[in-house]
Formats: C-alpha cells, structure tokens, sequence
C-alpha cells in the first residue's frame, strides 16, 4: 500500500501550541514549513462532524497576522486599496472583509481578512504566502507601518453551532457580536483579540493571543464540554463543503476574483472605481465574463476525486480541472470543486472526471455542499 | 493456512489454492476513515508490486498492491456499502479480494507475523 504524500526533511516551525498537540496525540505533518496537527486520535471523520455538531478548536497560529499603521488609518485604508479589490473604505471601526492581493494581471496573490480598527487596520494572511505578503506590502505600502506579529502571536479558531454558547461563557455578550466583525476582551485574566469569523461555514470566532499565553486559553477552551480539538484534515473537509477557497489550490496567480467566483467581495464603488492593481482586467471580466469559472462538482457514487483530476465534457473534451476534492463526511459523499469552461458552468451541467483513467460521471453543482450557518443575529 | 505480510503492509493468507488480501491494522490505522474501496474484478491478472485495488480515505487516495503474481478470483463486494470494515475488521471483513497463486513460492520471501510486527516496531 502506498501513496503519494512525501515527507521532505525540513526544519519545520512549531506554534505555540505544539507540545499541547503531542500531548493530546496528534498525528503531525509538514504544512508551508510548520509542524502541525492533521488529526487527533478522534480522527479527520469524526472531527468533521464534531465541528459541524457542537464545537471544534483549531491552532491556525500559521497564519500570517500583520498590524498596519500610519498618519492615519485612512492613510493606512487608502494605501492597502491600491493593493486589494475589497472596500476596505466602507468599513466601520471592528468590521471585517474577506478580499484578495492582485497582481497586475488580475490574479491573485493570496486571500486575506482585513480588519479595520480604530487606530490600525490587522490583517490575517496565508501561512504559505506570509513571505511574499510582507515583501509585497513593504514594497507597495507607502507610509504604511508594517508589523509582522510572527511569532509573538497564536490564532485559535473556535468553530461550530456550540461555538457562541462556549464564548458567551468565557466572555458575556460574545453571542451577540455580529458576523464579521472584531473586539477585544480579556478571557481569565489573559488578554485576546477575536472575531465572529471563521473557515468551516459555521458560525464561529477566531481568536488572536500572545504566544505565551495561547497554551493556557487553548486549555481553556478545551476544558470546555462541547469542545474537541480539530486538526487540519477535517478543517480541508469543512472548507471544502463550505465552498471556500484554499490558496494554491482553488486560487492563485494564474486565477482572477471573478474566475473564482470571488466578484462578490468587489463592491459597486471598487468595481466602477478600480485603482487596484489588475483593475482593468477585472473590470473588463466584470463586464464581459469569463472563459471559465469556479464550481461546485457532484460526482455521482462514491469515489471521490481529488485535485489535478480532469474534468471532460460528454464529447471527451477536457474542460477544466478538479482544485479541491475529497470525501464531504456531513454531504456524506464525494464533493469537489474545479474550473470549468464558462459554456460548461450551469448547475446540473453533466461531465465526467477522469480518476485513475476511467471516466466518473458527475454534475456541476451549486455550493455550498453544506449550508453556511454563519450568525444572522 | 499461511499469513504473510508484505512491507507495503498488504497481509496474503493463503487457504488451499486461494488466498485472500487485505491491508493490515497498521495500514488502516495510518491512512484513517477510509470512505472508498475500488477492489479487482474477478478475472483479473496481477504482478507482484502492482496495483491491485484502491483505498480513499477522507484525506488522500492509496494504491493496493498485489503481494504476489496471480488472479483475481472475487473481489470483497460488502466493502461498496460499507468501507469502513477496513477500519473496524481489516483482518476478517475488510479484506479486499480473493486470488490464485501462479508463483506460490513468492509467498517465502514476504514476512511472517512475528517479523512484520518488529518491522512496524521499527518504523
């Protein structure tokens, strides 16, 4: 029995949190040059379903978390829109948007959560994009003070219908914090930054931590009932049936927003405006489509597909290719997502997925494959 | 009736002229749920090393490799509705398929219990 998951030795970073991961018997594995936790002996199935049932914790301290400051946070505002397609204008004080680093050419360099503050904006970026981020935004960020927290700093994402109950405990009101938006608070005495965010389409927060102090607020957080640790397998399930986007797999440079199916982030003031980099392109895509897009596939049965798996129309033409796939344990079946040309696109659309050279026929299909249950209030 | 086990932890046991495979404890153990099993139809020839059936976990997709040269006599049906008996029985009911031996003395050459035990100990 094989397979093709390769273990380059490499000197990998820890979190914060990595001893608390040994000590609950996590399996680890190399991700963008961290050690992290895959599973717990809970396994990737039953993780999933946790988080979908009651709550899950997840050390997403790899992630890039970067303060911006300048003259003014307007200053700051109007610098980092010429960088991303997002309104980042029309944010009130502790309110969040989901946007895009483009390049020139419209594509995307990485996708971030940038938070306006009253006197700084945070954003939160890709572990695996953190270096070319930085250069990028010292290189394109005029005035702006860049600070990179590193590894002075631990993010922990607390996800799942039970996620508002668990904070509400340990920080009264927390129920209530609208979607997408950011506060701060003190959890026994140990100082955090959180916001009513996360990455699995459930409702959720993701919470920002000294280092120091995130073992204690993790143990915190785990001591409670509804609460099981989840490792970096279930959290690729989740995303992938809450259709969101993984960078470097259903998004990158050779993608634009509005192939992704991204033109939603883009609001009318950005999108008649532009002055981003790449605007005209996007501009144009706006008007005039695309050649392909992002979707939703079904197979039919069973077998999942993974990624780089073609995707054929009923003629035997390849159309497009699968970016994400695997097993969705709460569709309890095969989920996936590809490009696909733009003729091909509709939901129901047949096609087939050529896995291990036999054709596996499948549909395009909307998504989520799991409804988001983010909080309305 | 013989067991032997080979390093890709495949396990072959071998009753009269046919012998039934299957992935071993430790293999089911590191690959996690399995949510997919693609086993050989009857009839089908395999060599030694050679891919013989598929494995999908909810993570990754494995190959199965034949442990000897030989053909496939049934393939284990029950793992299409329930491939989790990979996980929870992958000696007894998740065994993946049945086959003849056309080179049986390729069966010396694969470990015994007691040595695939310290090979895995050792991994």
């Amino acid at each position: 029995m094989g397979n093709d998951a390769g273990t380059a030795p490499e000197t990998l970073l820890q979190t914060p949190l990595h001893s608390l991961h040994r000590e609950l018997g996590a399996k680890m594995v190399p991700f963008a040059g961290y050690d992290m936790p895959v599973q717990y002996p809970m396994g990737v199935l039953k993780e999933h379903l946790h988080t979908r049932h009651q709550a899950g914790l997840f050390d997403v301290s790899h992630m890039g978390q970067v303060r911006l400051r300048g003259a003014s946070v307007e200053a700051v505002i109007a610098a980092l829109e010429a960088l991303v397609p997002g309104d980042v204008a029309a944010l009130a004080p502790g309110r969040i948007r989901y946007t895009m680093f483009t390049d020139a050419q419209g594509g995307i360099l990485d996708d971030l959560m940038v938070t306006r503050f009253d006197d700084h904006v945070y954003v939160v970026i890709n572990a695996g994009r953190k270096r070319a981020d930085l250069a990028h935004m010292a290189e394109n960020l005029p005035g702006v003070e860049i600070e990179y927290l590193g590894d002075d700093a631990g993010l922990l994402a607390l996800q799942g219908p039970a996620a508002a109950t668990v904070m509400a405990r340990l920080v009264p009101g927390a129920e209530a914090m609208p979607f997408m938006s950011a506060t701060t608070a003190s959890i026994n005495g140990i100082p955090v930054q959180f916001s009513r965010s996360g990455y699995t389409g459930e409702d959720g927060f993701e919470i920002s931590v000294a280092a120091r102090d995130s073992e204690a607020l993790a143990r915190l957080l785990l001591a409670q009932p509804e609460v099981a640790p989840i490792g970096l397998g279930a959290r690729d399930s989740l995303r992938l049936e809450a259709g969101l986007c993984l960078y470097g797999h259903d998004i990158d440079e050779t993608t634009t927003p509005i192939e992704a199916g991204l033109a939603w982030t883009i609001s009318k003031r950005r999108r008649a405006e532009g002055g981003f980099l790449g605007a005209a392109i996007i501009q144009a895509q706006l008007q005039n489509g695309t050649t392909r897009k992002r979707v939703g596939i079904l197979p039919e049965g069973r077998q999942p597909a993974r990624e780089h798996t073609d995707i054929q129309d009923q003629d035997g033409r390849v159309i497009g290719q699968v970016t994400s796939g695997g097993f969705g344990p709460t569709a309890n079946g095969p989920v996936a997502m590809g490009y696909v040309a733009t003729a091909q696109a509709a939901v129901g659309t047949p096609v087939n997925l050529i896995v291990r050279g036999k054709p596996l026929a499948a549909k395009v299909a909307a998504m989520p494959f799991a409804p988001h249950r983010y909080f309305k209030g | 009736m013989t067991i032997r086990f080979t390093k890709d932890h495949e396990w072959i046991k071998l009753e009269g002229d046919v012998a039934t495979v299957g992935i071993t404890d430790y293999a089911q153990h590191a690959l996690g749920d399995v949510v997919f099993v693609e086993v050989p139809e009857a009839g089908k020839a395999l060599s030694q090393g050679k891919d013989a059936a598929v494995v999908e976990s909810v993570k990754a997709a494995s190959e199965v490799y034949a442990p000897v040269d030989g053909t496939v006599t049934e393939g284990n049906a029950a793992l299409a509705d329930e491939p989790a008996l990979v996980n929870t029985d992958p000696t007894g009911k998740g065994w993946f398929f049945k086959m003849t031996l056309s080179n049986p003395s390729q069966l010396d050459a694969l470990m015994d219990e007691e040595a695939y035990k310290s090979y895995v100990e050792g991994l």
